[in-house]
Formats: C-alpha cells, sequence, structure tokens
C-alpha cells in the first residue's frame, strides 16, 4: 500500500538575523510513513521536529525534498481534507468558547450544522471537556487547552493525525487517555505521527521510530528490531562492601546510606559480585537485568553523533 | 459558507469582543458631544462647528480603528501560531487573508455605523434636520477605512505590531498632505524637480480624495463625476495593496 506520507531528502536552513549566515537545520530527511501505523518521530531538543512538520503543513518552505501527503503534493487541499494537526503548546482564540472553536474549524472543512453539533459534542466528551464546551478558553488551564487542541485536530476525523509534544501539559491520567485516543485511531485504522522527545508512553505504542539528531535521522525502524530483548546489564544494589573491593567487577554508579549501585556486564560477573557479597556477609538490596529501552537507544544515538 | 466567510466570521467575532474597539467608540461619542461645547466658544454657525468637528471625529477614530484592529489581529494569529493550526486545515493563504480583510471591513462598517447614526441623532437632538450628506461623507470615510485596512494587513505580514501601526498611521498622516505637493508643483518651474514632485504625487496616496466634509458641512455642490473617480481610486489603491499583501503572505515562513 502507498505511504501515506512520505517525505524524500527534506533540506531546510534559515538565516538567522541580518548577517546572511545559514543555518541548516534539515540536512535531508527521508521517511515514509505506512497506513494504519504510530509512528514515532523522536529526537532531542532542536533537532528539527517542528522544522519538519512545518514543512509539512505547508507553514514553512523547504529548500529542497519533496514532501507528499497520501500520495499527493503536500500542499494539496484535498490531502489536508484528511489531516489532523495538534501543534505543540496550542494557544487558541482566546474570545471563543470551547464550542465555538470547534465550530469554526468544523466550519472550515464545510461540515453541515447538525453534523457539526453532533461531532462536536462528541468530541468534547471524548477529551474530556464535556462540562466546559461554553467556557471561554482564556479560562482553560494548559491541560485543558491541549484537550481542547486534541478536539480540533480530531475534528474532521482524520485518517492521518500528527501531534507535537502531545504529552506536555497533561497530568498523568491525561496521558493514559491521550494514548488511549491514539491507539483507538489506530484500531480503527487511521494512521498516527507522532512527534516528541518525552519517550515514556511512546514505547508502548508505536509500531516504527526515526530518531532525528541535528537534523539527521540517525536511526530507524521498528521498535521491536531496535530494541532489543537482550539484557544488556545487570544493576545491583548492594551494602556491607567497600568500594574498593568491587572493583573490575563492574562500574559502580551512586551509592546513598552505604549502599552501592553496580553496573555489571555478562552473566559470569553477576555471579561473581552475588558470591563476593555472599563471603564478605553483605546484603543485596535489589537485582535488576537491564534490556536495551528506546530511552538508552535514544541517548546512545545521540551521543555517538 | 465559503472558507473566506468562515475567516471573516471569526474575525468578526474577535474584533468585537476586544475591549480597545468600545474605548475608542467612547472617545469618539465623547468628541461628538464635546462639540457642542467648542460651538459655543466659537463665533458663526453652531451646527456646522459640530458638523466639522463630528465628521472629523468620524474620520479620525476610523482611521485609529482600521489601524489598530488591522494590524493587531494578523499579527496576533502569528504570534499566538493559531496559524499553524488554520493552515494546516484545507485552506489557502490567500483565503486567510482575504478573510481577515473582510472581517475587518465588516466590523468597521458596523462600527462606523453606529457612530454615525449617533451622530446624526445628536444632530437632530441639536436643531439640525435629517442630513443625507453626512451620510456620503460618512460612506467615503468607510471607503477610507477599507484602504487603511488593507495597508494595515500589508505592514502586518512582515512586521511587528507597533511598526505596523506606526507605518499605516504615517501612511494615513502622508495621504492627508500629500495634496500639499500640487500646491507646490504649480509654484515651481518646470523641469526636472517638478516632473520628480509630479511623479512622488503620483505614487503617493491621496487620501483627501475620501475627505467630504467641507462640502457636507458647508452645503457645496458634489459633482458625480468626482464622487465617482473618488470611490474608484480608493477601490483601485486597496486592490492594489490587498494584491502586494497576499504576494508577500503567500512566500512567507511561519517561523
Amino acid at each position: 500500500m502507498a505511504a501515506v506520507l512520505a517525505i524524500d531528502n527534506l533540506r531546510k536552513s534559515f538565516s538567522p538575523g541580518f548577517i546572511p549566515r545559514r543555518k541548516e537545520i534539515l540536512k535531508g530527511v527521508s521517511l515514509e510513513v505506512e497506513p494504519g501505523e504510530i509512528f514515532g518521530y523522536l529526537g532531542p531538543n532542536g533537532a528539527g521536529k517542528t522544522t519538519t512538520l512545518k514543512c509539512l503543513l505547508g507553514l514553512i518552505f523547504p529548500d529542497s525534498g519533496s514532501l507528499t501527503l497520501f500520495g499527493r503534493p503536500h500542499l494539496s487541499l484535498s490531502a489536508r481534507e484528511r489531516l489532523g494537526y495538534l501543534p505543540e503548546s496550542p494557544y487558541f482564540y482566546d474570545h471563543l468558547t470551547a464550542m465555538e472553536f470547534l465550530d469554526f474549524y468544523a466550519r472550515l472543512f464545510g461540515l453541515k450544522k447538525t453534523e457539526r453539533r453532533k461531532r462536536i459534542a462528541g468530541l468534547l466528551e471524548r477529551v474530556g471537556l464535556a462540562d466546559a464546551g461554553r467556557i471561554p478558553l482564556r479560562k482553560f488551564s494548559r491541560g485543558m487547552l491541549q484537550r481542547a487542541g486534541l478536539a480540533q485536530a480530531l475534528v474532521n476525523d482524520p485518517d492521518l493525525l500528527i501531534l507535537d509534544e502531545p504529552l506536555g501539559g497533561l497530568d498523568p491520567i491525561g496521558r493514559k487517555e491521550l494514548r488511549d485516543i491514539i491507539l483507538e485511531q489506530k484500531r480503527r485504522g487511521k494512521t498516527v505521527f507522532l512527534c516528541s522527545h518525552i519517550l515514556q508512553d511512546i514505547e508502548m505504542i508505536c509500531d516504527r521510530v526515526a530518531i532525528l539528531v541535528a537534523g539527521r535521522i540517525m536511526s530507524s525502524g521498528r521498535l521491536r528490531d531496535l530494541v532489543s530483548e537482550k539484557i544488556k546489564f545487570t544493576e545491583i544494589e548492594i551494602s556491607g562492601l567497600k568500594r574498593e573491593e568491587l572493583a573490575g567487577l563492574g562500574e559502580s554508579l551512586a551509592g546513598q546510606e552505604g549502599r552501592i549501585l553496580l553496573k555489571v556486564v555478562g552473566e559470569d560477573k553477576v555471579d561473581d559480585v552475588l558470591s563476593l557479597v555472599l563471603s564478605r556477609k553483605g546484603r543485596v538490596h535489589s537485582l535488576l537485568p537491564r534490556s536495551l529501552t528506546l530511552e538508552d537507544l535514544f541517548l546512545d544515538t545521540v551521543k555517538s553523533s | 459558507m465559503s472558507r473566506i466567510g468562515v475567516i471573516a466570521l471569526n474575525t468578526f467575532r474577535e474584533a468585537v469582543r476586544d475591549r480597545i474597539l468600545y474605548l475608542l467608540l467612547f472617545f469618539a461619542g465623547a468628541t461628538i458631544l464635546l462639540s457642542r461645547l467648542l460651538s459655543l466658544l466659537t463665533v458663526g454657525d453652531r451646527l456646522k462647528i459640530i458638523m466639522d468637528v463630528g465628521l472629523a471625529a468620524l474620520s479620525f477614530f476610523g482611521a485609529l480603528m482600521a489601524i489598530l484592529i488591522g494590524t493587531s489581529l494578523v499579527h496576533k494569529e502569528i504570534d499566538k501560531k493559531t496559524i499553524y493550526t488554520l493552515l494546516s486545515k484545507p485552506l489557502r493563504r490567500i483565503e486567510f487573508l482575504l478573510g481577515k480583510f473582510l472581517g475587518l471591513v465588516v466590523t468597521l462598517l458596523v462600527m462606523l455605523s453606529l457612530m454615525t447614526l449617533f451622530f446624526q441623532a445628536y444632530l437632530l437632538l441639536l436643531g439640525g434636520g435629517i442630513n443625507g450628506r453626512v451620510f456620503l461623507a460618512a460612506l467615503y470615510i468607510f471607503l477610507e477605512m477599507v484602504l487603511l485596512t488593507a495597508v494595515a494587513i500589508l505592514f502586518s505580514t512582515f512586521s511587528t505590531p507597533i511598526l505596523a501601526s506606526l507605518f499605516s498611521l504615517s501612511f494615513f498622516l502622508i495621504g492627508h498632505f500629500s495634496r500639499g505637493l500640487l500646491t507646490l508643483i504649480r509654484k515651481i518651474p518646470a523641469g526636472f524637480s517638478r516632473t520628480g514632485l509630479r511623479v512622488l504625487y503620483l505614487l503617493l496616496p491621496d487620501l483627501e480624495n475620501f475627505n467630504l466634509k467641507t462640502e457636507a458641512v458647508h452645503g457645496l455642490s458634489i459633482p458625480a463625476k468626482w464622487l465617482l473617480t473618488s470611490a474608484a481610486y480608493g477601490l483601485f489603491y486597496a486592490l492594489l495593496i490587498l494584491t502586494l499583501a497576499v504576494i508577500i503572505f503567500r512566500r512567507r515562513d511561519f517561523t
């Protein structure tokens, strides 16, 4: 099946200020998002995630490269009719109530009045703002604005939902609800493109990820392939021993109240540490095998670049 | 409703819920009321003084409204990033800009109508009759406001609200004094500098084209041809400015 979203060798640079020294933000980004998947677009602050999105949404014009949405040029209106977008830290019209705000956007899609009313009531319910429909947006908290933003992104029942840092401003309950909404979109055969630097929550739901560092995609693929199940190292927390005695067995990370946290690589060494502790009559407080997580992968990628 | 209409409606809603508009409306009303006081201090036809001051108030506060909300509302969309979500919808940039323009024009029409009706009612109260010329003068003030709105939008597509307001205000002031160039042109001998001044006069806006105050106050005749050329001038100029605004806006990066 054709890709829902395809970016090919996208480049964009800006020249800040009057001095004509161009700063290259995107240095040839290419990626494809398949229908029905949840795609995580990850990267540290300033990597160029939002710049990529802005190119995609037609807010800025790329220097070179191509962008297609549903197989059409990304600026075509018919492609945009199937798109939903939640910007990072959304601000909306202060002067509108949540209902008026959603109605305004629904009108841009040419929805009929009865259809609009039905859909908006459903959306407010879905994002947990059912009681706040008649409150002006200027009285909304940050979390509530984020919810209202999500509702506007869903107002046209989009085939592709683009979320930029959607977890910002949400409490743990809000995060869980957002995750449920994203998964529900996937269940309904829709595609979700998720842009974030917060890795928890994302790890559990993304099918594929791409990691962007300094304008280049450093790593991409199925989450399962990138993050192996293999045990990478073991964290052992012990007490009753001196640090020097453990030299050579592993890297001692930190210690609190006389305890030592030891990072041990390899199962043989784990046995060695345990027998040493036993012989010295020390205590083992915890033993935690760690496999590679998305966070590690992320940190490794950023570090190696 | 077309997408331009949807944007226009939202702009209208935003503008009429803005407090600054009512502040200006209040000052315009106060100036009209105080014109009576001014007429007591002057020799001459009191009603004429009131007419003169009142129409000047309409023109001045109308221009201020056009400039202030014109520059703030487009910039606000960019500054508060509401334009990000808007442009991600099936909406062309030109539709956005024209919708903004239309919404502002409708807002100004409502505000100017309110001020004119208030002014006419005040004239009635002070013993003047219903004067068609007041409405004609107000119509041309409205034309000027439409042009100023286009100018305010043009400037706010590429600069900050304060700069855009200053530029638009300069446009307003230059526009009302540029006719002085004609006097100058008549007084200097033909040659390079005279041609230069003539070109400058043609380039600069001439907002005196929309000033019917003297004719309205003193009951002078207003030739129909003059009315038509002035209207055509205003509409053509506004169209030109809007086209320029669209060209700039279409190429702009929203960073």
